[in-house]
């Protein structure tokens, strides 16, 4: 089954095609990632797909259900999850709560019960705080429950930013740039967390990244984007060898 | 029920706080004078608190707070008079009527107002703000009774220490349920970050609608009980520097604290209104001149405001 279908996806800010055109799909239980120089368009392509921007033209199927125009924070209540560029946390929220309020979005209980402080309040609250404390775990963050989020160090923070993704329980989790600021032993790091993650939690992964070891080592498809177009789509080994790939990174060979 | 059972030390401490005091205004240990602005102080408590909803929690800059403290003022002193209340029972319905239309006042404002950002959202706020204090200024004109410029005269006097301090505990516990709740959760979020809630499915416009009415809601309970305290209300009483009082409560007792707006509402009304009592008459002026400098003061020394640390 697809679990996205993107078809002819097209976006322009004033004058400039930002996504021009762009169509592709990934199937359930995949890991596809979308490639190319900065500026090529591949966060639009995300913010596009999210509903945080308005498309100009083209359609989404989100589990073959339409999901063009929506508002954005339809997207996640279906099961699509997100991260972002440049990590957007509830800096002053705690770890616990940075999660906690994903959960609770998730199964809530209503204004009578919060109003009235209900027996379904208290087990919803606990149920979701277990949960909670199981994504603490698993992503390594125990300990540090309550400390504000933008006090984290940066490894940390990525972590918890993933974490937070989760917490709505995705199908789809579209990952922008995981491994951005980080060295290569924390980029081994970060390809192990991405593995167990999508294992653990049964997902289907769009990636945008610039490390190729990542992209290569964790991928089963590659897009390639250049100006705003899809300029080639095939295997991380196909993708490697493709003369229009290297020409759009400058010549340089991939490694990794 | 829960709700009891869950707050029953402070009910406990509503139920001292009333005691020590009647046993004061009883014995006329205290002036009617401090027994009045005791009551002020608190009404000035749940107006605060409202807006500390908006601004301290949700992070939603208002500058129109006391035009939402007048539509309560004005609408409860209004019922009383249409339907010729006097007494405390047949107020409640009155009241709570009140703090429900300003609610209503409130959410079909924000509709629009609300998507607005930051220093945007603080302009048409205070653009509200500015038309209402016009609006009253000229109510005469279509309804005779709410008096214009001269201002609404006849309010029976209605509010007492029973009535306001039951009003207030029933109210701060009620917020503190939201505020602990997904929705206060859900609505510090939108302040920590906007957009990263809409990717965690957080209808932030519905919630910061939730907000914003509910406190405006608390404005207008506050002004119904400030307008049968008074028994007289003005234009110039809900203006933009009563706006200002308010916003100043909420940031003495640092944004997003329940105690903190509680602390903050007594020392504030109790502090204006002592320099009244210590100053002579001659140099109450003075009072404009030392409390902005305690300000500053107060902002270089403590910029989160005297209670920063949050209390569940």
């Amino acid at each position: 089954m697809n679990v996205l279908e993107v078809e002819n996806l097209r976006k322009s800010f004033g004058g400039v095609k930002a996504v021009d055109s762009i169509s592709f799909h990934v199937r359930e239980g995949e890991t596809v990632s979308i490639i190319g120089p900065n500026g090529a368009g591949k966060t639009t392509v995300f913010n596009l797909i999210t509903g945080f921007y308005k498309l100009d033209e083209g359609s989404v199927l989100f589990r073959n259900r339409e999901i063009t125009g929506l508002s954005p924070f339809r997207l996640p209540r279906l099961g699509m999850g997100r991260t972002f560029q440049n990590m957007r946390l509830f800096g002053e929220l705690t770890v616990f709560e940075n999660l906690l309020s994903g959960m609770l979005r998730k199964n809530g209980y209503n204004i009578f019960s919060t109003l009235f402080r209900t027996n379904h309040y208290f087990e919803t609250e606990s149920k979701a705080e277990e949960k909670a404390r199981e994504l603490i775990d698993f992503f390594h963050l125990s300990g540090k429950e309550d400390y504000p989020a933008n006090s984290l160090p940066y490894g940390e923070q990525r972590r918890l930013e993933l974490a937070r993704a989760l917490s709505i329980e995705p199908n789809l989790l579209l990952i922008d740039e995981p491994g951005a600021g980080m060295n290569p032993k924390e980029i081994q790091d970060l390809i192990e967390t991405i593995r167990a993650v999508k294992e653990r939690f049964s997902l289907t992964l769009l990636i945008i990244e610039h490390q190729m070891g990542l992209v290569m080592s964790l991928s089963d498809r590659v897009i390639v984007m250049d100006f705003g177009e899809k300029i080639m789509e095939g295997l991380p080994d196909e993708v490697r060898k493709d003369t229009r790939v290297i020409e759009a990174y400058l010549g340089e060979e991939f490694t990794g | 029920m829960n709700f009891f059972i869950e707050s029953r030390k402070i009910l406990l401490l509503a139920l001292l706080v009333y005691g020590a005091l009647k046993v004061l205004f009883v014995f006329g240990l205290l002036s009617q004078y401090i027994e009045q602005i005791t009551l002020f102080s608190f009404i000035m408590i749940i107006a605060s608190l409202g807006l500390n909803v908006i601004y301290g929690y949700t992070g939603q800059f208002s500058l129109g707070h006391a035009a939402f403290y007048g539509i309560g003022a004005y609408t409860s002193a209004y019922l009383t008079k249409v339907f010729e209340i006097e007494g405390v029972i047949p107020f409640l319905p009155a009241l709570l009527l009140s703090g429900l239309l300003t609610g209503c006042a409130g959410y079909v404002i924000g509709i629009p107002i609300l998507k607005l950002r930051d220093d945007f959202l603080a302009i048409a706020t205070l653009g509200f703000g500015t038309l209402f204090r016009v609006l009253l200024d000229n109510s005469d004109k279509f309804a005779e009774a709410l008096g214009g410029s001269r201002g609404f005269v006849g309010i029976p006097r209605i509010t007492n220490l029973e009535l306001t301090l039951s009003v207030t505990v029933f109210l701060i516990l009620i917020t503190r349920n939201l505020i602990f709740s997904r929705y206060g959760l859900f609505w510090r979020s939108i302040k920590a970050d906007e957009l990263a809630s809409v990717s965690i499915g957080i209808d932030t416009a519905k919630m910061k609608l939730m907000a914003f009415s509910y406190g405006c809601f608390l404005a207008g309970i506050g002004g119904g009980l400030y307008a049968h305290l008074y028994t007289f209300l003005h234009p110039s009483n809900f203006d933009i520097l009563k706006s200002i009082d308010f916003l100043i409560i909420v940031i003495i007792g640092g944004m997003g604290s329940i105690t903190g707006t509680i602390y903050a509402g007594l020392i504030w009304v109790g502090f204006i209104e002592g320099l009244r009592i210590v100053l002579p008459a001659e140099m109450l002026d003075l009072r404009w001149v030392i409390i902005p400098l305690l300000l500053i003061l107060l902002m270089m020394w403590k910029p989160y405001g005297l209670i920063t640390k949050r209390s569940r």
